[in-house]
């Protein structure tokens, strides 16, 4: 077992590491931006607001901002495992199972003929749209007399995100009216996101995030096949039913409240299997953690990089993601230890 | 009293029907070995056995109740069965994949015990795979692999083990080593053994009762001894051959008609 942390010790200390860091990250990204702001101002907003312009931008900007990116990066990355346990796909991450064009595709439809223009309407359509592609995948993976198979859910997500983004793009190509808010949620982004859209989403992705957990143990026997794990007593139905359910929650969450950020659910659970091995009662939370900290780290790196300029998070991910992407599907290729 | 036993069962894969109205018994503590040529369903049977598959019609009894009216978990804690050719997530220790065989036996409440460390161990021990309990099962051979999976099957300690193909992809030597293994798990601790093999003179040496399977029918079952002839093989293999008797163990042995050289010196002796 080439794992780095080994002993249960040791995880445990990593976990908790891995925790400190988390909070270091939120309160960097409160602290850290076009204006610094001192450690001391931002307790004072809270104990005692004075309305002015340091204290507004904190609560209502920044707060919400890094609190975002925490439950969105955690949440991200949760998916990415569940659903690369599930399908047996290495690569398998909410935008590669269509589930970001299809909320993608929601919210173009919603703006261009509904004329839906807030953050939170598109949320609330982003939210419809996952959970739509993630169950159109599921029964069109399931269709058969073999039942859902990795590969037939993998094509059909393939196929999915294709269809969705063409159809996308057909509508904001003859819509004829501008689009900027859909672009910019487009590329995904959490700045501009006040405390309601958190507040909104969050218990449903922190109910997500704990059920993660408390599936764990079935997802390691799942793992072992559909055929062993029903040998040994499991309603294997049911298991992929709740896992569905969570990936929906989990990913359409995090796609209506920051957008389309890619490699977030491939990059952190294969750092997370270096680290701890294979066993989802580890996997989960140090998903979650680490998911966290990337998005964390990534946002707050996307003001610095065109400094005073922002860019949005989700290219960031893409600049990070793509050369582990291109590295996993190499080492994939060559029989890894 | 046995422990399995099919109710006019039928059984379909897809639309296809395979079996219909089928009824079988399978003799407690002894060795059943399912026979028959390709894709005539005893993998099927086998697997409809386990609830893998759900029949049609008819029912399966297992210790008296319908297999179906019983918890999957209840099923879990009296019969094992290891599917053909399973496959280990990549980076899983032998240890880790041993331990899933007392899924049945936990819940949320209770997830680890004394008796589910004891099971483990002892599984880890006969397959004597207590040396290599912290390899990853994919850095295995072929025949520690499938010793560690029977491992998984054991620590799940139910009367009853069914394995469907356990020998395939293995050569000769380890064919033995997990026959003999099973061979081992029946005679020492009266476990009731059934398992799909291809090797037709394998089957006569290790089983009890050999159940052959034709034309989605059982089409005779017994002891070797009773059944296995040339006119046996060739219904169920469709195949011209001569059966005599193993030279060293006195079961059936098969001598398949067919081309091949015809050496001028024959040696008669010991080789």
């Amino acid at each position: 077992m080439n794992t780095l942390l080994t002993t249960r010790s040791q995880k445990i200390a990593g976990l908790l590491l891995g925790l400190i860091v988390f909070v270091a990250g939120i309160l960097c990204s409160i602290a850290f931006g076009v204006t610094d702001i001192s450690w001391y101002t931002i307790v004072k907003s809270y104990t005692a607001f004075n309305g002015s312009q340091e204290h507004l931008i904190i609560r209502t900007a920044r707060v919400p901002r890094a609190l975002i990116a925490g439950i969105a990066g955690a949440s991200l990355a949760v998916a990415g495992s569940l659903m690369q346990g599930i399908t047996r796909n290495p690569l398998a991450s909410p935008s590669l199972f269509g589930i970001n064009a299809g909320a993608a595709f929601f919210i173009v439809v919603g703006s261009a003929f509904f004329g839906a223009g807030s953050l939170a309407t598109f949320a609330a359509l982003g939210f419809i749209g996952a959970a739509f592609t993630a169950l159109l995948v599921y029964v069109l993976g399931s269709m058969g007399s073999d039942g859902l198979t990795p590969l037939k859910v993998t094509l059909a997500g393939a196929a999915m995100t294709a269809f969705f983004s063409s159809l996308s793009l057909g509508v904001l190509l003859t819509g004829g009216q501008t689009f900027d808010q859909v672009l910019y949620w487009f590329v995904g982004s959490v700045a501009g996101r006040d405390m309601g859209i958190f507040t909104t989403a969050a218990p449903y992705m922190g109910i997500a995030l704990i059920g993660a957990w408390v599936l764990a143990r079935h997802m390691n026997l799942l793992s072992l096949g559909e055929d062993v794990a029903t040998g040994l007593g499991q309603k294997t139905i049911y298991v992929k039913l709740a896992a569905a359910i969570i990936i929906v929650l989990l990913a359409g969450g995090s796609v209506s409240i920051a957008g389309p950020i890619a490699f977030v659910g491939i990059i952190i659970p294969h750092l997370t299997r270096y680290l701890v091995g294979i066993d989802y009662r580890w996997v989960i939370p140090y998903c979650a953690v680490l998911g966290g900290i990337l998005l964390l780290a990534a946002d707050i790196g996307s003001r610095y990089i065109s400094f005073p300029k922002e860019v949005p998070v989700g290219v960031m991910t893409a600049i990070i993601g793509v050369p582990f992407f291109v590295y996993i599907a190499r080492r994939g290729g060559t029989q890894d230890e | 009293m046995s422990v399995i036993q099919a109710n006019n069962l039928t059984l379909s894969y897809g639309k296809k029907p395979v079996f219909s109205n089928l009824d079988l018994l399978i003799p407690e503590g002894k060795i059943t070995v399912f026979i028959g040529s390709n894709g005539c369903g005893k993998s099927t049977l086998l697997r409809s056995l386990a609830r893998l598959l759900k029949p049609q019609e008819g029912s399966i009894v297992l210790d008296g109740s319908d297999i179906a009216k019983l918890s999957s978990k209840e099923v879990a804690r009296r019969l094992a069965i290891l599917p053909q050719g399973p496959i280990a997530p990549e980076g899983l220790s032998v240890q880790q994949l041993v331990k899933q065989g007392r899924y049945p036996y936990q819940s949320f409440l209770q997830q680890w015990s004394l008796e589910d460390e004891k099971m483990v161990k002892k599984a880890l021990e006969v397959t004597r795979m207590d040396e290599l309990s912290n390899r990853s099962v994919d850095s295995l051979s072929g025949g520690q692999r499938q010793r560690a999976w029977i491992a998984m099957t054991l620590a799940q300690n139910t009367a009853t083990i069914l394995l469907d193909e356990p020998t395939t992809y293995l050569d000769m030597t380890h064919q033995i080593e997990i026959l003999d293994l099973l061979f081992d798990l029946n005679e020492q601790e009266n476990r009731t053994i059934v398992m799909v093999l291809h090797d037709i003179n394998l089957a006569c040496r290790y089983a009890h009762h050999i159940v052959a399977v034709k034309d989605g029918d059982i089409y005779a079952q017994g002891e070797p001894e009773m059944i296995v002839n040339d006119h046996f093989i060739r219904e169920v293999f469709d195949m011209e051959c001569q059966v005599t008797a193993d030279p060293i163990f006195g079961t059936p042995l098969c001598i398949p008609y067919g081309k091949g050289r015809k050496p001028i010196r024959k040696r008669i002796v010991n080789y």
